[in-house]
């Protein structure tokens, strides 16, 4: 109980540390005073090395545990899931570090690659826009898209957010009395439909209330 | 998403993003894991414990500051609910635990072979400090965390956590004498 008390604050002190220059977790000033500690008192080597024992012994410990089974991420997931609609705290959208930390992961070569496909894109995109007629529905706030799916059955089309699951969409669609009639098509969006003759009014109003859902829809649009 | 970092994770899990969930609880959990199991003793309660961690991680992803790093955030976590979870325990459980920290200490036929091999003496030894000095040892020895994030993990000064960590190291080495293991300290 005493021996933290014995000799000189300097040496009790250093020795105090000597657990954590072990595991070289010291900031740099810390580390240099105990290296030099060391390097002039045998006494403190010898006990350093009983720190490296119970070190060595407490990581053997540790690891003979083993790992927990699958039942863990399971219980963790069906929570997750159950909590459904519930989507955690969000903080404020970061696209910049999005961005940057996306382009960060990239070589030079393939961000060069990267330029060149975006140029090409944009031309392709200012070829597309004018076969694509894009109008806002007057007071709706949704958008019509004229040029995706290739059934007249297609009421609209719908891209879903990353985050939600098969049985989330299946629910949702459920609820909104929609079937998906096509895809996932370019850009992951599916075409849909909905049940029973409905007016197109009654489609937009629909529309509406389903991308209002903004956990589950990322976009939405009528289709003429 | 493997190469992303920690706190690139947590932004993605507080936009919903369940696969970030995935990666994460992979990259930590077995850790989380022995630190909680090496508290509470019980694999089956270790393994419902690490599943309210990483809950929690997943409702209060959007509140993470990043003050802290997220391994000593998710320690954290882990060892309030360790904590609850030992509270919980019946007194009789925390009576039998008692007792076997004591039989640590006799000169039982087990200890006469750990005496053979020093290092398996220095684990049974180590599994029968408190919770309070278990976690101490694991938290500097195996976890690697600095004085600063044990003070934060634990809850305490940063020079108590120098002292507390001596005195586990101290009761260590009693029970390794008591052993029969003499390693002239302190």
């Amino acid at each position: 109980m005493n021996t933290l008390n014995q000799g000189a604050p300097e040496s009790q002190e250093i020795e105090a540390l000597l657990p954590w220059h072990a595991a070289g977790t010291l900031n740099r000033r810390d580390r240099e005073r105990v290296e030099r500690a060391l390097a002039s008192d045998s006494e403190l080597a010898r006990r350093f090395d009983l720190v490296r024992e119970e070190q060595h012994e407490t990581i053997h410990l540790n690891e003979s545990l083993g790992a927990p089974s699958s039942r863990a991420m399971e219980k963790l997931f069906a929570a997750i899931e159950a909590e459904g609609g519930k989507a955690p705290a969000r903080r404020s959208f970061d696209l910049v570090g999005r961005v940057s930390e996306f382009l960060s992961s990239l070589a030079p070569r393939t961000v060069a690659y990267a330029a060149g496909a975006a140029a090409l894109t944009l031309f392709v995109q200012a070829a597309v826009l004018t076969a694509v007629v894009v109008k806002e529905q007057p007071g709706s706030g949704t958008i019509e898209l004229s040029s995706f799916g290739n059934t007249s059955a297609v009421q609209a089309v719908i891209r879903f957010t990353p985050q939600t699951t098969a049985s989330e969409i299946t629910r949702f669609l459920n609820a909104h009395n929609a079937v998906v009639v096509d895809g996932p098509g370019r850009g992951g969006l599916f075409s849909i439909r909905f049940t029973g003759d409905l007016p197109k009014d009654e489609i937009v109003k629909l529309v509406q209330q389903m991308q209002s859902e903004s956990r589950v829809v990322e976009f939405i649009a009528t289709k003429e | 998403m493997q190469g992303t970092s920690d706190e690139t994770l947590i932004g993605r899990i507080a936009s919903g993003d369940r696969l970030a969930m995935q990666v994460l609880f992979a990259r930590h959990h077995v850790r989380v894991y022995r630190f909680v199991l090496r508290m509470v003793r019980d694999e089956s309660v270790a393994e419902d414990l690490i599943s309210e961690v990483f809950l929690d991680v997943w409702r209060q992803a959007g509140r993470f500051e990043g003050r802290s790093a997220v391994p000593t955030w998710l320690l954290a976590i882990a060892r309030f609910k360790a904590l609850t979870a030992l509270r919980r325990k019946p007194d009789e459980e925390l009576d039998e635990e008692a007792a076997e920290a004591i039989e640590d200490e006799s000169d039982d036929p087990e200890i006469v072979l750990a005496k053979k091999d020093k290092g398996a003496a220095i684990r049974k030894c180590l599994g029968g400090l408190s919770v309070e000095h278990r976690e101490i040892i694991d938290l500097v020895y195996y976890h690697e965390k600095s004085v600063e994030e044990v003070a934060e993990i634990v809850g305490i000064p940063e020079n108590t956590v120098k002292t507390r960590m001596f005195y586990a190291r101290k009761r260590l080495a009693e029970l390794l004498k008591a052993a029969g293991i003499e390693r002239g300290w302190p």
